[in-house]
C-alpha cells in the first residue's frame, strides 16, 4: 500500500515541477458538482481499505479510495453509521470524494455535517509531502484543525490518503410520518419543533406534503408521534423515500431546469421564485429547480443570511459557488498557496483562482 | 513563582500608548505595572509576563482600529477573554499589546425560534444558557469553568465539557464567527445557515488560540433542554475494569450524556471536600448519565445498568431526584479544587488517548508516581478518552518542580505514543509547545506555520504559542535526547 502512496507522491511532484494540473478523482460520482474539471487524472481508488476500526472507540480510519458502500457496510455490521448520511450519487462513490465534496444528507439536521465527524486526515500536499493532522481521538486541540476544513475543499488542497471519522451507533428505532402542510406552515412548524426535545432526524417538504423521520429510543418515538400526529409511512416505503431524497433520485430532482442548493437560516421565509422547491434540514436547506437568473437567486440567499450553490446545471457560467468577500478570498488564496504552491490540485473546481 | 522575563523598551511603549490613546479613552489603555499586573497570567499561573500595554476596546470598531494600529507598528497582540485558560494561551507578550475583550459582554440578539444567539466575545459561557433558559433552550458545551470563561475564549480553545461526547465541542455548536484580521479588516467565518461557501474556515479558527484572527461577534446554536436527566454512580474494584465498562456502554450502542471516571486517590480527595457520598473503597468510580424524555431516560438507564453489571461493577446507585443527581456530580465537578486542598500545588495534564489504552496509561502513570516520588490522582472523561492526571507538588520546592515537569513531560509523550494527543481541550498555549515537536513532523509543523501566515503574514497574533518554531524544536530535540527530561530554557521556571 505504501508503494501506492509513493507513486502518488511522485506523480504530484512531477506535476508540480511543471505546474501541470492534476485532477484528483475517485469513482467520479460527483463529477457533475463544482465549477470545472481540469488536468491529468489521478485515480485515488488504488489506495483503498479500512486501516483501523475500533467500534467501542466510535472511530474508524479508512483510506480515501475505499468505496463508500464498503465503509457503510462495515459500520452497519457493528451497528454504527456515518451519521451525516452522505449522498453517494453513484455506485462508485469513495470515502475521499465524500469528504472532499463535503455533502451531507437528510440526517445532517440532527447529527451534523461531514466536517463534524472528521477527526483526522493523512494527506499528500502539493509538494508530495505526506502529512497527518488531527488523529483518532474525539478531542484534540494540538495545532490548527487542518483536517475538518478538508471537508468541502473539493480536492483543491491535497490528496486525502486516509480519514478518521467518528462513527456513532445506529438509532434503536425509526419511524416516518407524513403530514399535509402548506410551505409557510411547514417552516413555522419545523422551527417550533426544533426548539422542543423531539427526536426528529430528517424532514422533507415538497408540494404541500411534509415527511418527517423520527429516530431514537422506541419510547421517545412513541411520545413524539403522539405530539406530532400525521400518518405513519410503511417502513420499506420510508427507507426508499429517504434514499430518494439523499441520492436525489426522488422525482423532484428529475428536472431539466438548473438545480439550486440554497443554504439558509431555518427561519428564512418561503422563497418567492417560480419553480418547484424541496425543503430539508428543518428549513435550512432549500432545493430550487428554477430558471431565474443567478444574481437574483444569490441576492435572495444573501439577504436571508445564507448562500446559493448552482448544484446541477448544464451552464455553469454564472459560477457554481457564491463568490467570497475580498478578505476571505485573500485568505483562501493564501491557504491554497500554503497547501498547493504550484496550483496543481483540481484547478478551478471551486473558484477560478483556487 | 517568578515574574516573567521582560525587557521593557520605554520608547516602544510610549509609541504604543500614543497610538492606542488615539483610538481608546485613557482608562482603556493601561501601561503602569500596577495596572497591567492583573493581566500577567491566565489560569496557568506558573507562567507570568507583564504586557507592555493593555488595551480594553468596547466594540468591534475599536478592536478593528486597535489591530490596525498594532499591525502598522508591528506590535504583537495577545487576545484575552476571561483569562481562565489552562495552557497559558493568553500569557502576555512582554513587547506587545494584551487585547482584553472583557468589556465586550453583550448578548446582541437571541432568537428562540431560529435557536441562535449572537453574542460578543466577552460573554460568559453560562450567561448564554441563562439567557436562553426561559425558552427551554441552552448552549450545550459546558467546560468546567463555564461560570467564568468567555465564549471568545471557548472559540479560541474549542472548549468541550462533560457532555461533549453527546452534544459536541465548541466547533459543533458555533455557526458563525465575525472578527477582525490582524490588519483590522472585518471578516466573517460561517454564517447563520448551516454551511458557508469556500473552505470551512470556521472549523479552522476553532481552537486556533487567537493566532489567526480576533473574534468580535459569535453566533452560537441553542438546543432544547432535555426534559430530564439521571446518573448512575457505579463502583469498581479495579481501574481497568472501570475503563472497560465505559467502552462496553458505548459498544452497546449507547451515547451517554456524560461518562466520567475517577480513580481512588481522586475520589478520596473530593469526598473529604464535598461529601458526595462516594464509596471510598472503590478503586474507580464511573458516573454514567442519561438525558431525554422520562421514558427515554428510564429505558437508557436500564440498558446502561445491565452493561455496567456485566462489566463487573460491584455497586450501583441511580439518582432518584435532581438533587441526588447533582450530589453525585458534585464530587467530579469539584475534583480540581478538592485536589488543590490536599496539596500546595497541582499540575493538570490534558492528554487524550484511545480508551482501550487506558489501563496501560494508568499503569504507566502509577510507575511514574514511584519514579518521581509524587502522587497523581486521575480524573478521566471516559467517554472521549480525555485524561486529566493531576500531579501533586509543592512549588516552593525547586526539586519537586523539576520532578513535576519531568513527570508531566513523560505522560504527555506517553499520550502521543499510544496514538493520542498532548491536549484534548486545554490547548497547547505555551505549556505544551515543546511536545508539539514530538507529536508532529517538521513538515506538518511547517504547514501549521504556513496556515498561520495565510492569516497573519507578520506573525503578530499571539506569537510563540501553540506552534513551535523550527529553532525551538531543534533546541528541544537536542535537550530531550541529552537529558531525557524536559527543560524550558527560555521560560520562567515554576
Amino acid at each position: 500500500m505504501e508503494q501506492i502512496v509513493k507513486r502518488y507522491a511522485e506523480q504530484i511532484r512531477a506535476a508540480a515541477a511543471d505546474k501541470r494540473p492534476l485532477r484528483l478523482r475517485g469513482g467520479g460520482s460527483k463529477d457533475f458538482y463544482g465549477q470545472s474539471l481540469e488536468g491529468e487524472l489521478l485515480d485515488t481508488r488504488d489506495y483503498s481499505g479500512i486501516v483501523a476500526y475500533e467500534p467501542s472507540e466510535l472511530v474508524i480510519t479508512v483510506r480515501g479510495g475505499t468505496p463508500l458502500a464498503e465503509l457503510e457496510a462495515a459500520l452497519r455490521e457493528q451497528g454504527q453509521q456515518l451519521a451525516f448520511e452522505p449522498p453517494h450519487f453513484g455506485s462508485g462513490a469513495t470515502v475521499g470524494g465524500m469528504v472532499a465534496a463535503g455533502l451531507s444528507g437528510p440526517r445532517r439536521q440532527a447529527a451534523g455535517a461531514v466536517r463534524d465527524f472528521v477527526l483526522g486526515v493523512r494527506m499528500l500536499d502539493g509538494r508530495g509531502e505526506d502529512l497527518s493532522f488531527g488523529g483518532q481521538v474525539m478531542k484534540n486541540v494540538a495545532g490548527f484543525d487542518v483536517s475538518r476544513p478538508m471537508a468541502g475543499s473539493m480536492g483543491t488542497l491535497g490528496l486525502l490518503l486516509e480519514v478518521s471519522l467518528k462513527v456513532p451507533p445506529l438509532p434503536f428505532a425509526e419511524a416516518t410520518l407524513k403530514l399535509e402542510l402548506p410551505q409557510d406552515k411547514a417552516l413555522a412548524t419545523l422551527n417550533h419543533w426544533g426548539g422542543k426535545p423531539l427526536p426528529i432526524s430528517a424532514c422533507a417538504w415538497a408540494g404541500g406534503e411534509l415527511v418527517l423521520r423520527l429516530s431514537g429510543a422506541p419510547s421517545a418515538i412513541e411520545a413524539a408521534r403522539a405530539l406530532i400526529g400525521g400518518e405513519l409511512v410503511d417502513a420499506d416505503q420510508a427507507q426508499a423515500y429517504w434514499r430518494g431524497i439523499r441520492e436525489q433520485t426522488d422525482p423532484f430532482f428529475s428536472t431539466d431546469k438548473p438545480l439550486w442548493r440554497m443554504s439558509l437560516p431555518s427561519v428564512a421565509p418561503p422563497l418567492a421564485f417560480p419553480g418547484a422547491q424541496l425543503i430539508e434540514w428543518g428549513g435550512s436547506l432549500r432545493w430550487l429547480a428554477c430558471k431565474a437568473d443567478a444574481r437574483s437567486i444569490r441576492e435572495a440567499a444573501a439577504q436571508a443570511g445564507g448562500h446559493a450553490t448552482l448544484f446541477r446545471a448544464a451552464d455553469k457560467s454564472a459560477g457554481v459557488f457564491t463568490p467570497l468577500a475580498p478578505a476571505l478570498a485573500r485568505i483562501h488564496r493564501n491557504l491554497k498557496q500554503a497547501f498547493d504552491p504550484a496550483g496543481i490540485f483540481n484547478r478551478g473546481r471551486m473558484y477560478p483562482d483556487l | 513563582m517568578n515574574a516573567g522575563f521582560r525587557l521593557l523598551d520605554p520608547v516602544r511603549q510610549a509609541e504604543a500608548v500614543k497610538a492606542l490613546r488615539a483610538i481608546l479613552p485613557p482608562e482603556a489603555v493601561l501601561y503602569q505595572d500596577e495596572d497591567t499586573k492583573p493581566y500577567e497570567c491566565d489560569g496557568l499561573s506558573a507562567y507570568r509576563t507583564l504586557p507592555m500595554v493593555v488595551a480594553l476596546p468596547q466594540n468591534e470598531d475599536e478592536v478593528s482600529r486597535v489591530l490596525r494600529a498594532c499591525s502598522e507598528l508591528k506590535l504583537p497582540v495577545v487576545a484575552r477573554g476571561a483569562g481562565t485558560g489552562l495552557s497559558g494561551g493568553a500569557l502576555p507578550h512582554g513587547k506587545g499589546v494584551l487585547l482584553s475583550l472583557a468589556k465586550m459582554k453583550c448578548i446582541l440578539a437571541l432568537d428562540p425560534v431560529a435557536r441562535v444567539a449572537r453574542v460578543q466575545p466577552g460573554v460568559r459561557n453560562l450567561a448564554i444558557s441563562e439567557a436562553a433558559a426561559p425558552y427551554g433552550l441552552y448552549y450545550a458545551p459546558d467546560p468546567s469553568s463555564q461560570i467564568a470563561c468567555s465564549i471568545g475564549g471557548n472559540v479560541a480553545e474549542n472548549s468541550g465539557g462533560v457532555h461533549c461526547l453527546k452534544y459536541g465541542l465548541t466547533v459543533h455548536n458555533v455557526l458563525r464567527v465575525r472578527g477582525c484580521t490582524v490588519e483590522g479588516e472585518l471578516v466573517e467565518f460561517g454564517n447563520e445557515a448551516l454551511d458557508a461557501p469556500g473552505y470551512d474556515l470556521l472549523a479552522l479558527i476553532m481552537g486556533s488560540e487567537g493566532m489567526l484572527a480576533v473574534a468580535t461577534e459569535i453566533t452560537v446554536k441553542l438546543v432544547p433542554k432535555p426534559q430530564t436527566a439521571r446518573v448512575i454512580l457505579a463502583a469498581f474494584d479495579d481501574v481497568e475494569k472501570a475503563g472497560n465498562a465505559a467502552a462496553a456502554v458505548i459498544a452497546a450502542g449507547i451515547i451517554p450524556a456524560g461518562l466520567e471516571m475517577m480513580d481512588q486517590p481522586a475520589t478520596r480527595a473530593v469526598e473529604e471536600y464535598v461529601h458526595a457520598g462516594y464509596d471510598l473503597n472503590a478503586a474507580a468510580l464511573l458516573l454514567c448519565e442519561s438525558d431525554g424524555t422520562a421514558e427515554e431516560v428510564a429505558d437508557e438507564i436500564a440498558r446502561m445498568t445491565a452493561v455496567l453489571k456485566d462489566s463487573g461493577a460491584y455497586d450501583f446507585r441511580i439518582s432518584q431526584s435532581e438533587a441526588e443527581r447533582l450530589k453525585f456530580w458534585s464530587g467530579r465537578k469539584a475534583a480540581f479544587p478538592a485536589v488543590g486542598r490536599i496539596s500546595p500545588d497541582y499540575y493538570c495534564m490534558d492528554g487524550t488517548i484511545p480508551r482501550k489504552r487506558l489501563g496501560e496509561v494508568l499503569r504507566f502513570i502509577a510507575a511514574m508516581e514511584k519514579k518521581y516520588g509524587l502522587r497523581c490522582p486521575n480524573v478521566f472523561h471516559a467517554g472521549d478518552g480525555n485524561l486529566h492526571p493531576l500531579i501533586l507538588f509543592d512549588a516552593n520546592d525547586p526539586e519537586q518542580l523539576r520532578r513535576t515537569e519531568a513527570f508531566a513531560g513523560e505522560v504527555l509523550e506517553k499520550s502521543i505514543a499510544v496514538g493520542g494527543t498532548v491536549t484534548g481541550e486545554h490547548g497547547v498555549g505555551i505549556e505544551k509547545i515543546n511536545q508539539m515537536c514530538l507529536q508532529f513532523t517538521p513538515a506538518e509543523l511547517e504547514m501549521f506555520r504556513a496556515v498561520k501566515r495565510a492569516f497573519d503574514p507578520d506573525g503578530l497574533l499571539n506569537p510563540e504559542k501553540n506552534i513551535p518554531s523550527l529553532h525551538r524544536c531543534a533546541e528541544f530535540g537536542r535537550m530531550h535526547v541529552e537529558g531525557g527530561r524536559l527543560p524550558y530554557p527560555e521560560l520562567p521556571r515554576f
